[in-house]
């Protein structure tokens, strides 16, 4: 249904049968190939504040993630005393999108914070801080699809930044069917206007799947294409964020 | 559980590689996992950021950030956040707060006479006494040299950087004390405390601040020992 009442004002009065979203020759409308990621940049610890913190750049979406804890978590009934928990916090300002977004959590983004909590509670050795709590937050300051694996993405780098143990940093990516293909990081247009969208989270080590939501229809053939392409991604878009640590620390030991 | 790098200094050492978590650092059995590491089907991967380093037959990540996580044995410097009848509530820079008990201090207390001994906001030197399995903290005073801190100035760093202030075997810190004349003490949670004449203050914390920029650099004691002499020449 969202689809459907999307379409007025953001084709502004475009007509679909006139505009394909994927050509002849297998090109989509910005130029990308059916595998082929949107540019990403990924820098860590972006903020003075934060115990740790990421900025993403990925496409047209820019997302901030900021890191804070362990502390002990209030009020005490909240607490666990066997590990930490972690509470994330999804929130698209006002000025992300188009029209204006009302400020403050709604249903969609209360259930992508709690869908990240999940994904990052499974890397981060909640057991070694029993009691306490870890703040993620995600500020998406520009939105254009597949926010929350830019987000998740983001805030696993913070995680790490933040000097937090856990077992592996996490990669997502979305993955999903436009024009009868199975395409890979789907941007706004196709999100939209597409069949299905998937985002996914694994743990680029052992594969194992931390996030994963489904929006349209798929056989299962496709899926299991979706599912292959959003994995190798995954693993891509793993290198930067190991790439974008390293390099914020690698100031200290050039000399 | 972890062992103690309090004397983990990665000065001198070549070998200086930068770890993420997931990273592989040993496939063999001939290392152990150690601080910041975990195992997993016979590999040894990071469980953190920092920089490897290998000794005494175990693998070990020395973080480069992250908050401070107490253990027993720890001198710490601790303030004041709230008292009750018969013990105060220490904040140790640690997630969680510490208790001090009244038994736990080198002073006889009365029932509900703990205000008169310690305020809020007062400045301890404490002991960690115990760290137990939930992270529940108990702190003491009742041993040489702890106290409340009069005088003097509380600089805070990061607590990933505190091996790098004291030094190797302490070098840096008497380095400090040595050119500024000033009392000094580091507690494990990455407060420091300051004493001496104002200028021999003013020069300790910009060099601390120094130092915690530079961590990772070679040969940090001799820039810092270039930067006391400016200092000094400046004043005289």
């Amino acid at each position: 249904m969202r689809r459907n009442l999307n379409y007025g004002f953001l084709l502004g009065g475009m007509n679909m049968d006139e505009k394909k979203l994927i050509n002849e020759k297998n090109i989509r409308l910005d130029g990308r190939k059916l595998g082929e990621l949107r540019p990403i940049k990924i820098e860590a610890g972006v903020l003075n504040r934060a115990d740790g913190s990421a900025y993403i750049e990925w496409g047209g979406n820019k997302v901030l993630a900021a890191v804070y804890g362990p502390i002990e978590a209030k009020p005490r009934h909240i607490q666990n005393p066997t590990k930490a928990i972690i509470d994330c916090r999804y929130n698209m300002a006002a000025f992300s999108v188009g029209e204006r977004k009302r400020p403050g959590p709604g249903r969609r983004s209360i259930e992508i914070s709690k869908v990240m909590s999940e994904a990052l509670e499974y890397v981060v050795f909640t057991e070694k801080f029993p009691r306490a709590k870890i703040d993620v937050y995600i500020e998406v300051l520009q939105a254009s699809a597949g926010t929350r694996c830019a987000g998740l993405t983001a805030a696993s780098v913070a995680l790490a930044d933040a000097g937090i143990p856990m077992i592996d940093l996490l990669p997502a990516c979305a993955v999903g069917k436009v024009e009868g293909q199975v395409v890979l990081d789907l941007d706004k247009e196709e999100d939209n206007f597409g069949e299905a969208d998937i985002p996914l989270s694994v743990v680029p080590r052992t594969n194992e799947i931390v996030l994963l939501q489904m929006d349209g229809q798929l056989t299962i053939k496709e899926f299991e294409k979706c599912m292959e392409m959003g994995m190798n991604a995954c693993k891509d878009i793993y290198e930067l964020q190991k790439a974008a640590l390293k390099e914020r620390y690698a100031v200290f030991t050039e000399e | 559980m972890e062992k103690d790098s309090k004397d983990d200094g990665i000065e001198g050492r070549e070998l200086r590689e930068i770890v993420v978590p997931g990273d592989v650092l040993a496939a063999d059995d001939a290392l152990k996992s150690g601080v910041g590491t975990y195992k997993e089907k016979e590999k040894i991967y990071a469980a953190q950021l920092g920089v490897k380093s290998v000794r005494a037959g175990y693998v070990n990540v020395v973080p480069l950030s992250g908050k401070y996580m107490p253990r027993s044995g720890d001198s710490v410097i601790g303030t004041i956040i709230d008292i009750g009848a018969t013990n105060w509530l220490v904040d140790i820079n640690a997630p969680y707060p510490a208790p001090l008990h009244v038994n736990e201090v080198p002073w006889k207390v009365e029932f509900g006479d703990t205000s008169h001994y310690l305020r809020v906001g007062d400045a301890i030197l404490v002991k960690v006494l115990n760290v137990d399995e939930t992270k529940r903290i108990q702190v003491t005073m009742k041993e040489h040299g702890l106290r409340r801190l009069t005088g003097g100035q509380i600089v805070e760093v990061a607590s990933s950087k505190v091996p790098r202030v004291i030094g190797r075997n302490g070098s840096m810190i008497s380095l400090l004390k040595d050119y500024t004349g000033c009392r000094i003490f580091v507690g494990q949670n990455g407060r420091i405390w300051v004493d001496g004449e104002i200028e021999g203050i003013v020069s300790v914390i910009l060099a601390i601040q120094k130092i915690e920029e530079e961590a990772q650099v070679m040969g940090l004691t001799d820039s810092i020992k270039e930067f006391l002499e400016g200092m000094s020449e400046k004043k005289s």
